[in-house]
This record gives structure tokens, sequence and C-alpha cells, in this order.
């Protein structure tokens, strides 16, 4: 896909890694032009539309489709009874089992399971249709939710186990404790784009056009299931209405679609509905989790003892690990953390923004407000005194943690030091205002990726990969990266994304891709430059090679030797090459990585590095302040102010960033105040599955949102000195509104959301 | 969503004809009534588009008080400058409710006719018992989630809460509902549930809203809408009140207070044990508080709407409080 004309916009920083410049395809988005998935014209398409379970567990005995079979338009019905054909595809942890693969299942394993799908010459005739189709079911005993009685205890990972010290003996010697459960429910991405795809064979060929977040992955697995070599499916995905963690994967409709097309011989496109979208890919496992803190009574954290669980589903384990920010905020000498799993008839939960580390924020960083408000202690003073000053989990020093920096200068920038400790402190009539703050964290992720550049004889310059922009900003840091090493403007730099033909990248996903990507582009772009010297200096053509120099300049748009002498455009160098085009293709695995090793990096996780794998231990830091404003008769929440200030090392463009960062704080105060999956516990349904009831902040519910940096390059965390900025905006934002709740009310709610029930 | 036939009236008189047919709905703005046919709860066989009726969209405020054409749409009667001014309220039930681009193609008269946003009722494919929608299936909302359903007017047939603003604004200031060939207070209008819960109002197949008049008061003059819910916009009432109050020349006693109630019952409820309290009175806070409490009279909670019960009092307090400025600064 091309990114037709980039403009630019002015900005004195333009076309250089670290500035401010627009988003490259911002005014295609604004237009309309953008094209996404489902928008891609396709000749002679049938619609689909899938039959969700409407019962939480048991058997399909048998399922009734003759009067959808004679419906008008219809021409295909698929139910477990068909053999697909298909095998299982290989996860993201790269487990693959040798087993034939059902999209459609037999077994239900959740309400909303795809039982069935109708293909028809149109949606609104699939619809039509699908109404039709009689289930008859088996039904099983079903354990809907976490709250379920019949939940139990759930299972222990012992691999997410934390332990040193003693801390049961710890906590019990303390002089000060603190001890408390906290609970987040079900949420979702609710991503503006539903899911959805267009799938087309041409003969073994296979071109899925799906809004995904990983190319390559997405296309290996429609290759696994299908038994095709990978080369022959192509997932093209140039733009994603957001994905936040739901579009890593391909998942049960794609490949009822695919699979429809082959059989039909004509394309086929397949739409979630919004309620489809709740259980077409897992949203945030619930969590529970206790917590117990102790302390000296001048706020010397003595132990730490967390206990969580999350719910996933009963075919598949997706932890939601509470204790993933426990073990690295603080110094402390005991800790004891422990993570299970309670099987529950749900969809697999899945990654939403911050997986892990947002709920674990959520205990953490309220438990430390409960252990200050005990201590009569300012937060803010109770953290900077427990400061860690290296990661007492992995005993590794911190590569970058200018967690120290964040806090001071976030509170700075809010006035934190005026704020009065006790609670109900503030009012203004019947309002009740209210300050908290809570910190949060994502650990670095590392990948490999690869890029291709490509140097036209008219002087433009194309980045190419398969890596994603789902609004990050990837195109327009990546033309941003290419423009600055060939020294020409943005405007003459053209990015193409989103294909799994192009070279391969890492997924947008766990905050790893742009320290990745833009790690490859820098080197296939500067291996490119190299050459470009290399023949300038040595082509009998080039007007460059009698200068004697050994090196030259790209600056201004044109080449020359220090910018003395004989200076040439890039399309005259190339012209005086004699060359059309001058391609190098890079990638940042080690040296020598076989084809194999080249396949296996682009489309499986193998390759990703945690953040602790290397010498040190690696991560993104932030601090939230907050202010409430709590309606004291209704227990209304707005949220009135917020500063938040971040350690993401270096920005590649703080326009970008500071977006990511302001998007996570949104979704952030929707998870704080409204958001949560609400299930019927007598069939296990999220009854709540639209977006009317479903509630995620308007423009009313956003303040000003002041977003402060204070990280420096880290060269440990990536190429370029970046760490991920796309979660960690989210994590602690809901601790700190209702650590501002508490602040304000003296009302401690340890249950997200803070709905005003809550509070009255 | 299911085939229907598509036909544009050209007269009241041809809508009303073809709305009588077995399977015909009215169109208005279908914000509704499409949002329903996705959904699959409303299955029309034939769509009546009365949106070209001529006539229907004007708003007048005379000496008598102020006609709304059932053709005007919210976002209009909402910025309505004399409604503004002359009933407060009811512009500001409309300005509070749903979301600019609904209130740009919504209308008054299918404002009225809005159904309960009771998930159930909602969800027939998962659902299958629910008596509004299927007539003696039975309640899926008894023992399911129910934080939005209502706490006043329910029945064991139905807990199902009326979401609208405006008509619980129109409850308060006596207005009456214009059928064309009859006039019905909108109280009456809306029917109590009891046994028949899939009977809503008083409008029978053919009939259509031509407009809704509500006489001019001082109260209604000195008026609020206040509606409380967890998201600062574009959420349904958790709790909400219009409230209109006339007191004496003391600033203190009260000679004229309408209340009415939404987010918590299954209509428009007006709450006359609350003016009643309050009528001839020194208002006082307390007073207004305790007079407030009325309003719950009768109220059954349903476990996760328990909440509304103590909530819906405040807002009535806190909306009458407002309109009383003299007893300082309550609210
Ligand atoms: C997401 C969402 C949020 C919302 N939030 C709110 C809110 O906060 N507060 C609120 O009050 N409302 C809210 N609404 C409801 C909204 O106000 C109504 O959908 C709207 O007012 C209906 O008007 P309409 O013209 O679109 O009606 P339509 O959908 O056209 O019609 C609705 C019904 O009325 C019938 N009808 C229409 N006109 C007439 C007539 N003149 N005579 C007889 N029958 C007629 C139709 O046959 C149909 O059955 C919300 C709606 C949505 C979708
Ligand atoms: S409350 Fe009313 S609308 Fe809801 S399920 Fe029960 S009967 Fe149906």
């Amino acid at each position: 896909m091309t990114i037709m004309a980039p403009r630019k916009f002015g900005d004195s920083s333009d076309g250089v890694v670290g500035g401010r410049q627009t988003r490259f395809e911002g005014d295609l988005k604004v237009t309309g032009a953008a094209k996404y998935a489902l928008e891609h014209p396709v000749e002679n398409l049938a619609h689909g539309v899938l039959v969700p379970s409407t019962i939480p567990a048991g058997r399909v005995v048998s399922v009734d489709m003759q009067a959808a079979l004679a419906s008008p338009g219809v021409l295909l019905v698929l139910t477990p009874e068909d053999d697909f054909g298909m095998r299982v595809a290989t996860d993201w942890g790269g487990n693959r089992p040798d087993e034939p693969y059902y999209p459609l299942s037999r077994e239900v394993r959740y309400n909303g399971e795809p039982v069935a799908a109708v293909i028809a010459e149109s949606r609104e005739q699939a619809v039509a249709a699908a109404k039709l189709i009689r289930v008859t079911y088996e039904e099983a005993p079903h354990v809907a939710s976490l709250d379920d009685p019949n939940a139990g205890e759930g299972n222990l990972l012992e691999h997410l186990s934390a332990s040193w010290g003693d801390a049961e003996a710890a906590y019990a010697a303390a002089p000060v404790k603190v001890e408390a459960e906290y609970k987040t429910p079900r949420e979702y991405h609710v991503a503006m784009e539903p899911h959805g795809l267009t799938a087309k064979w041409d003969g073994d060929q296979l071109t899925v056009w799906e809004p995904s977040q990983w190319s390559h992955g997405m296309a290996r697995s429609y290759a696994e299931w299908f038994g095709l070599p990978f080369e022959n499916v192509h997932l093209i995905s140039p733009f994603i209405g957001g994905g936040f963690g739901s579009k890593g994967a391909a998942l049960a409709h794609g490949a009822v679609a695919a699979f429809a097309a082959r059989k039909l011989g004509r394309p086929v496109k397949l739409a979630l509905t919004r309620p489809q979208n709740f259980t077409g890919y897992g949203g945030r496992a619930a969590t529970r989790q206790t917590i117990k803190l102790g302390a000296t009574q001048d706020g010397v954290l003595q132990a730490i003892v967390h206990r969580g669980a999350s719910e996933t589903s009963t075919y598949g384990v997706w932890p939601e690990q509470t204790g993933a920010a426990t073990p690295i905020m603080y110094k402390v000498e005991n800790l004891s953390s422990e993570h299970r799993v309670v099987p529950v008839n749900t969809v697999t939960p899945g990654a939403l923004r911050g997986p892990g580390k947002n709920p674990s924020a959520f205990g953490i960083e309220t438990a430390m407000d409960e252990l200050a408000a005990q201590l009569g202690m300012d937060p803010l003073e109770l953290r900077l005194k427990n400061y860690a000053d290296r990661d007492y989990q992995s005993g590794k020093p911190w590569s970058t943690r200018r967690l120290r920096e964040a806090m001071t200068e976030g509170a700075e920038a809010f006035g934190w030091s005026k704020r009065n400790h006790a609670p109900r402190s503030m009012r203004d009539g019947r309002t009740l205002i209210g300050w908290g703050m809570a910190c949060g964290t994502f650990p670095v992720i590392q990948a490999p990726s690869e890029a291709m550049i490509r140097i036209l004889g008219n002087g433009r310059v194309e980045v190419v990969s398969g890596a994603i922009d789902m609004g990050q900003g990837t195109y327009t840091i990546l033309a941003q990266t290419a423009a600055e090493i060939f020294g020409v403007p943005v405007d003459q730099v053209e990015v193409h994304l989103g294909d799994s033909r192009m070279p391969g990248s890492a997924i947008a996903g766990g905050s790893m891709l742009a320290g990745s990507i833009l790690g490859a582009v820098h080197k296939a772009a500067s291996a490119a430059r190299d050459e470009l010297i290399g023949l300038a200096l040595s082509e009998p053509s080039s007007p460059l090679r009698d200068t004697g120099a050994n090196t030259l300049t790209f600056s201004g748009g044109r080449v020359s030797v220090g910018g003395e002498g004989p200076s040439l455009t890039l399309p005259e160098l190339m012209q005086s090459l004699g060359r059309d085009v001058l391609e190098i293709r890079r990638n940042t695995l080690p040296d020598g990585a076989s084809m194999e090793d080249q396949h296996q990096a682009w489309t499986t996780m193998a390759k990703v590095e945690g953040p602790t794998m290397g010498e040190y231990s690696m991560h993104s830091w932030c601090a939230h302040f907050a202010e409430v404003r709590v309606d004291e008769d209704f227990g209304t929440v707005r949220l009135s102010r917020m500063v938040s200030a971040f350690d993401c090392g270096r920005l590649y463009n703080p326009r970008m960033v500071e977006s990511q960062w302001r998007g996570g704080i949104i979704m952030g105060i929707g998870q704080a105040l409204l958001e949560e999956g609400l299930v019927d516990m007598r069939n296990g349904r999220t009854v709540n599955n639209n977006v009317a009831d479903y509630l995620v902040p308007t423009n009313a519910d956003v303040p000003d949102i002041q977003v402060i940096s204070v990280g420096v390059p880290d060269y440990n965390a990536s190429a370029l000195g970046g760490k991920g900025v796309g979660e960690v905006g989210i994590v602690g934002v809901a601790p700190a509104i209702a650590n501002a709740v508490f602040h304000a009310t003296g009302k401690r709610v340890r249950e997200l959301p803070v709905t005003l029930e809550k509070l009255i | 969503m299911k085939d229907f036939s598509y036909l544009r009236a050209a007269s009241a008189e041809e809508a009303s004809r073809a709305a009588q047919q077995a399977g015909a709905m009215l169109l208005a703005g279908g914000t509704t009534l499409l949002d329903l046919a996705k959904c699959g709860v409303t299955e029309p066989d034939t769509v009546v588009d009365i949106t070209r009726l001529a006539g229907l969209d004007t708003i007048n405020v005379g000496e008598g008080g102020l006609t709304i054409g059932a053709l005007a749409t919210m976002s209009a009667v909402a910025d309505h400058p004399e409604v503004k001014t002359q009933f407060p309220a009811i512009a500001q039930s409309l300005s509070l409710a749903a979301s600019a681009q609904l209130r740009n193609m919504a209308t008054i008269g299918g404002n009225l006719l809005q159904r309960t946003r009771c998930a159930y009722f909602r969800d027939p494919q998962a659902f299958p018992a629910c008596n509004k929608r299927a007539p003696g299936s039975g309640c899926s909302a008894l023992g399911g989630v129910t934080r939005n359903h209502a706490v006043l007017g329910t029945s064991e047939k139905c807990i199902a809460t009326y979401p609208g603003d405006l008509a619980v604004a129109l409850v308060a200031f006596d207005a009456v509902v214009d059928l064309g060939t009859r006039q019905v207070p909108v109280d009456d209008f809306f029917l109590p549930y009891g046994e028949a819960p899939e009977r809503e109002t008083l409008l029978q197949p053919g009939e259509i809203i031509r407009g809704i008049t509500v006489p001019a008061s001082v109260a209604a003059r000195q008026s609020v809408y206040l509606k409380v819910r967890d998201r600062q916009s574009y959420e349904f009432a958790a709790a909400s009140a219009a409230v209109g109050l006339e007191l004496e020349a003391d600033g203190r006693t009260v000679s004229d207070i309408h209340v009415a109630l939404g987010g918590v019952a299954t209509k428009p409820w007006r709450a006359l044990a609350v003016e009643q309290a309050l009528i001839g009175k020194a208002l006082d806070a307390d007073l207004v508080r305790s007079a407030s409490r009325l309003s719950m009279e009768g109220a059954v909670s349903h476990g996760d709407n328990a909440y509304k019960i103590e909530l819906a009092p405040r807002v009535v307090a806190r909306a009458i409080l407002q309109l009383a400025p003299s007893l300082g600064d309550l609210a």
C-alpha cells in the first residue's frame, strides 16, 4: 500500500527523528481516503455472518438449517458437521498441537461461541437466514465468571511466582500492616473498527484483507490452517481502526470466511457485529488479588505478600498476571507473589493494553495509598522513601529508571506540595475534591525486524515493511528516520506498511514495535546510504568520484563532501550512477541468520525477549496525578485534571508519543470510572455487549491532560534509545483516580469501576 | 434485518391508514426503530415514513403555552430560545439526552415512544423470555443483571425502566399529547405495566402523534431537569428529576410545585406525594430532603438497582433546592 503525497507542515523539526512531525497519513484519515480492510472493494463478494451460541457450556446436538438454506440469497451454511480439513495453528506461546481445527465448535465453551455460519449474496440476506437456524444443544453445567461460587481457587501458575526473603514472617513482624482485596472486572477493547475480513482465493493463493497488528504472524496462521506454504497467503492491512491487543491473532471468524471463500470459489466478506466483537477475541480477564504490606512506623516497606487470580477459559490459559508490576515497583527485602488462573466459561481472555501490569498496578498502587493513609504520610513521600534502587526481582540493575524524576516533576507540575493529606479536606459546595497519585510501568520487550529501503531514480525514498500502523505513528516515525538519514524532506519519503509480503516485522504489541522496526529501518537506510556513498565515490560516471573524499554528507536534499564543492540531489546522483533503483534489505537478527531463523522471527514469538534477558532490567515508567470532583450526594466522579510524567527513554516523535500517552490515560479513565462487562450468572453472557451499554469515556469525561517526558535515551532498550510508549500510559491511571476518590471522600473503593453506587 | 417495504406517506391520513396494517410501523428519525430492527426486536413488514408530512415540525411558544410538532427534532426544541427561557426543564431534558448526532435525527414523537434499554428485551436470541417482547414468555431480567432496571411501577411481569428524559419533563408539567382525533394527558398516555407490559401507551394502531402541548405556568418557567449518571454525557439517567417551583413573595413558601422522576420507573413518574408534602410549606433544606424521600413510596429493589432508591430522592431534593436560591448554597 502506498501512502500518497505526504505533506510537510513546516514544523522546524520535521523530518528528523525526535521531531514533532504531524501524522504522515493524517489527511488520508480525516478525509476518509484511507481504506480500511472491510472497505476494500472486491468484486463478486459473498457475505458471511456467524451464529453464536446462546448457552455457556454443552454440545451442539444438531443444527436445523433447512429454513436458512431455503432463505433468499443463501449460498452456504456451515456447521460443526462440516469437514473443514483445517489444522490447528501455532499459538502465541509457540504451541502447535497436531489436531484438526474446527472454527465452528461442536463443544460449546462459552456463550457467544460461533456454532454456525451463513454465507449469502448480501449481508442482509445472511443475517435474515442466520435467524432461521435452529441449534439444538445438550447443555452442561457452567461456571459463569470469577465470581461464580463454583469457580474455585483456580490453578497456580508457578512460573509467575516471585519470592525472596521471608515475606510472611516479615509481614507478621511489621509494626504497620495493610491488607486488602482488589478486584477488576472484564474489560473490552471496543475498537471503533470491528473485527472482520475479506478472504479471496486464486487457486491455492489466499488474499486476506483484515485489520492486523501482525501481518506476518496472522498470515502464518492462515497458512498453517490450510496447510499452505507461507508465501501463498497475502495479508493486507495498511490501516487499523484500533486494536489495543485484539488484532494480533487470526481468529475463528477469519477461518470461517477463508474456508467459505474456498468452498464457494468466490470472495467472502465477514464482519463481526458489535455484540460479537465482545466474544470474537477475549477482553481483559476479570481479576482479584489480595495484598499485604508490612512497614515500619516511618514507612519503610518490610514485606509484600501478593496472591492474585484471573479468570481464563476452560480451553486456554491466559494469565492476566496480577503480580506483573508488584515485585519491581519498590525496594523490599521480603516478597512473595503468586498468581492463579480460574477456568470459567468465557472466550479465552486476551491482550488488552498493558496486560498484567494494569491490574497489578491497581493492586499495589492502591495498597501503597492505603499504607500512606494509615501512616498519615504523603503517598508521594512513601513512594520516594521506598524507591527501588535496582530490580529486586531479577537482581539486575536498571538500564534506566527515571521514575523518581517522573514523580517529582509530575508532582511539581500538578502542585502536589499544596495537598492536605487528610481525606475530605477539599470541597466546593456539595462537591468533594480529591488528589491522588499512582505509578505505572511496562517492560521493554525486544524482537528483531526487517526492513527494505528503495531509492528510486526520481530521488524518492521508499521504506517497506510488514510492520503495521494502528495509529501509533509507525508511518510517521519511519518516514522521519529515512528522511534524516538521506537528508531529504519527509515528503520525499514513501512508506509502505501492513503487508505480509513485505519484509518481516515484530508484532505491534507489547509496546515493542517502534523500537524494533526503527532499528531495522535505520540499519537498512544506513546501509543504503553507505552503498550510495560507495558508488558515488567509485563509479566513473559520478561527479563526486574525483573529490578524493572518503565519505559524503546527505543534507538539505543534497549529497556533497561535507557541504563543500560539487553537490547533487538524490535524483541527480542516481542518474549519474545510471541507476533506476537501489534496494537494500536488512534485518536485526544476528549476522548470518538462516532463512528459517528469519521466517521464525517474523511469524512467531520465538525471538521475543523480555525485559531482564540481558544484563539489565529495562522498563518504561510513569507517575500519574489526578484531581477528581465527587458529588457528595450522587456519588458521581468527574476527573477534573490529570498530570502524568513518563520515562520512556528517547521519544522518536513527541507529538505521536503524547497522543499515545493521552490515549492510554483516556482508556484508564474508562477503566477507573465506567468500564465493566456485566455477566449474567445464569448463562455466562456479557449482557452489555454494545457501545451504548458498555461505557467508554466521551470527550466530556476527559479533562485537560498534561503529559511530561522525563526520559533519557536508553540504548540498551533499543537501537535508537526509545523504550515502549504504547501501553505504559494506561498503567496506574485507575489507582491514581481511585486514590483521588479516597482523598476526596474518605471511601476506599477496591473494586473497579468506581461507579456512583459504590460512593452513595 | 428482515426485508421490509417502504412507503413515504404524503398525508397523515395516508400514514394512518398504512400504519393500521399488521406489520406496519411508522418511521420518524429512525434512531429507535432501526436500532431495534438490528437487534431483531422489531421486524416491520412495512415502514411508513412520516418525515415528509408537512406542518408537523413547528415549535410555538405562546400565551397558553408550548406546542411542539411531532416531527420537530430533539435538537431544534432543545436549542429553541423561548423553550429555553419559558420551559427550561424541557429544553434541558433534551439537550442532556443521547448525543448531538442522535438529537439531530430524532423527533419528539419518536422520542416519547422510545423503548426500554433492558438488555434482555434487546437480545431475543439469547433471552427468548421477555413479557414485553413476547407476552407470557416470562421476564429474563428477574434474577439477572438489573443495575438499570426500575424500582417504581414494576410488576411481576416486567421491571423495565422507561429510559427517556423528555417525557419526564412533560409529565411534570401536565403536557397533553395531540393524537389528531383525541388529546391525552401525557401521564395517561403512558400506561402502568400491570399485567400487560407489552402495552406501553394508549396509542392505537394507525394513530399518529401530531404534537404536544404544555401549558404555560410560573413553575414551568422556573424549572430544571437534573440528570445523574456515571458518564458525563451520552448515557441514560441513573436517576433524573424534572422540577418546577413557584414561591410566594417571601421566597420560601411553595405556591406551586411539579416533580417527576426519570430513570427509576417503568413510565415517566410524577411524584405527587412530594408535591403535596411541600405545597404551602415554607421550604428548608431538611424539609425538602424528607419530602423528596416520599418519591420512593412503594419502591422495590431487585438487587443491583437498590442504589436508585437512595439516589433518586437526592436528585429530587437537589433539583428543588437549586430552584430556591434563597435557601443558600445548598445545591
Ligand atoms: C445510543 C442511544 C442513546 C440514547 N440516549 C438517550 C437519552 O439519554 N435520553 C433519551 O431521552 N433518549 C435517548 N435515546 C433515545 C432517542 O432519544 C430516541 O431514539 C429518539 O428520540 C427516537 O426518535 P426517532 O424520531 O428517531 O424515532 P423512530 O425511531 O423513528 O421511532 C420510534 C418509534 O416511535 C414510532 N413513531 C415515531 N414517530 C411517531 C409519531 N409521530 N406517531 C406515532 N408513532 C411514532 C415509530 O413507529 C417507532 O415505533 C438514545 C438512543 C440511542 C440509540
Ligand atoms: S424487564 Fe420487561 S423488558 Fe426486560 S426482560 Fe423483563 S419483561 Fe422483558
